[in-house]
């Protein structure tokens, strides 16, 4: 016997950690997403009265994971009409002979594999850029971290029907247009890689800035973003662009605790306790970017994660080394020319050319247009019209990104720049 | 297998009436390597925007059904293990180079009269 505390931890342990593992390999015998989840869930649920009743197995994932795939194989024997009528996410002949008989052959159909784990088929099909990108981040949060429907409603400030909506759709659109449960080719990978980083980059900025409500963090989310990405670096060591998303969600985090101060205060970074950052995560995000940047032309988020890094070294904020955080931006710019990067560009320019040269580039990116519904273009433009001392024209600016903010935390900071403002 | 439909999105047809073999040549060379790689089940090129009346309620009117810069300009079938193949065919027509596009969707079920039957 083994008490049930125990075992109610090495539960939520293993749904934590195992979770993707379990139902990646139950996918391949269920040849159906929405049965492989079922049996995984029904797997945990008895793991349970098990566990307690003839103890923890050494290995909790081989234990559900062996219980769910025969869940599986029941259903499909007991209802062997389901299985002609579904569109298969796996063909037959590797699905229950590959799997059950021969764990080692389940990969060897598919020669063109980079890394043979279940847990990519499950990340790539979840992240399809079939699928609009907000359903892709609600299928990796249910069947990548097996996230309770509720809670990801919650976390995206949806009701639950209508997250439950978009995820049954996006399920009945994988199998109806057969999306496949595979690894991309390597000439695909790139481009599919792109979409999982972007969704878990995502997943990490909606946590880290909710967009909307009143915290500033949502803890959960950040976690979930910080252990996806951990996974993805497990899975394809050897990409640089996975290494640096994971760096720069290292950086990013290594300064949760001072981004908010006791009441919920947004603290803007120069304000920031130093001394309360992370050095750790911080030591090891540096040893990953300095690794990425030796092995050859940096790519989007080595480029984020090295500016990020070098904002976080400096011992103050005085200090920091704008002119290569300038640098930075410009080799930034040329792999992502997004408006965004040249308007957060400004903030180094500024202290390295001057307020009037950065006012003078924010200007031309608001003249652009494309980036007039951006709260952030407003904020920095106030920020560098008050230091020149036209407190008037900054005003109108912080107006204009308060009424564009929607965080409970950013509209109080923006506020407070306001003069009279009621 | 499962067939995918294509549709091709572009300013207009080139299959105008009067249309040279020069002007189709490049859609008629692309459906002609789909069907010599034998994926292809069917294919359709339409005639021009100014050809088509549209009907809604008990309107009649003289263009294209929705009012925009595309059209759809034809449209074909083709056979494919998964959608990654299919995207992968689709993504190989002249038309997504040239300021047009494709849109790619599972075909449900279909009907085509053999050749030759009538309808009494």
């Amino acid at each position: 016997m083994t008490d049930v505390a125990a075992a109610q931890t090495a539960i939520a342990d293993a749904h934590r950690r195992e979770w993707a593992r379990v139902l990646a390999a139950t996918v391949r015998v269920a040849r159906d997403l929405d049965l492989a989840e079922e049996c995984v869930q029904e797997a945990y649920a008895s793991a349970m009265q098990t566990w307690v009743r003839s103890g923890i197995p050494d290995n909790p994932a081989a234990w559900l994971t062996t219980t769910a795939k025969r869940r599986a194989i029941d259903a499909i024997r007991k209802d062997t009409a389901l299985r002609s009528r579904l569109p298969l996410l796996v063909e037959p002949e590797e699905a229950i002979d590959g799997v059950i008989m021969n764990e080692s052959a389940a990969h060897a159909e598919d020669p063109g594999s980079v890394i043979p784990d279940e847990r990519l088929r499950l990340i790539f099909t979840c992240c399809h850029p079939a699928l609009a990108q907000e359903a892709q981040v609600a299928l990796t949060l249910r069947l990548v971290c097996g996230v309770p429907v509720a809670d990801i409603a919650r976390a995206f400030l949806i009701s639950e029907p209508t997250m439950a909506a978009r995820i049954t759709r996006a399920k009945k659109k994988i199998s109806t247009a057969r999306i496949p449960y595979r690894i991309p080719r390597p000439g695909e990978l790139p481009e599919r890689l792109r979409a999982v980083l972007a969704v878990i980059h995502l997943l990490f900025t909606a946590g880290h800035t909710a967009p909307s409500g009143a915290s500033l963090l949502r803890g959960d989310l950040v976690d979930r973003a910080m252990h996806l990405a951990r996974m993805l670096r497990g899975l394809l060591p050897g990409d640089t662009e996975v290494q640096g998303l994971y760096a720069l969600l290292l950086v990013t985090d290594a300064r949760r605790a001072t981004r908010a101060d006791a009441d919920g205060r947004l603290v803007r970074l120069q304000h920031q306790d130093r001394s309360r950052w992370d050095r750790d995560a911080l030591a090891e995000a540096d040893d990953i970017i300095v690794t990425c940047l030796r092995a050859g032309p940096p790519g989007r988020y080595v480029l984020q994660a090295a500016i990020a890094s070098l904002y976080a070294e400096a011992p103050a904020y005085e200090q920091t080394d704008w002119p290569q955080i300038v640098t930075l931006y410009d080799r930034l710019l040329e792999v992502w020319p997004s408006p965004v990067v040249a308007l957060n560009r400004a903030v180094p320019l500024a202290m390295v050319a001057g307020p009037e040269a950065a006012l003078a580039e924010v200007e031309r990116l608001d003249r652009d247009g494309r980036l007039s519904g951006y709260q952030y273009l407003h904020a920095i433009k106030a920020d560098l019209l008050s230091r020149l001392g036209r407190t008037g024209e900054a005003a109108d600016a912080y107006r204009q990104a308060f009424a564009l903010a929607v965080n409970e935390a950013e509209r109080a900071f923006l506020a407070e720049q306001i003069p009279d403002h009621a | 297998m499962a067939q995918y439909a294509i549709l091709i999105y572009t300013h207009d047809s080139a299959h105008a009436p009067d249309a040279t073999p020069e002007d189709t040549e490049s859609c008629d060379q692309h459906s002609d390597e789909l069907v010599d790689s034998g994926v292809q089940v069917a294919a359709y090129a339409l005639t021009p925007r100014d050809m088509a009346t549209s009907i809604r309620g008990d309107i009649i009117t003289d263009g294209p059904f929705i009012d925009s810069k595309e059209v759809v300009a034809g449209f074909y079938v083709i056979e494919a293990p998964d959608l990654d193949a299919a995207l992968a065919i689709a993504r190989t027509n002249p038309v997504v180079r040239d300021g047009g596009g494709v849109e790619v969707r599972p075909v449900h079920s279909s009907y085509v009269r053999p050749e030759g039957g009538t309808a009494g």
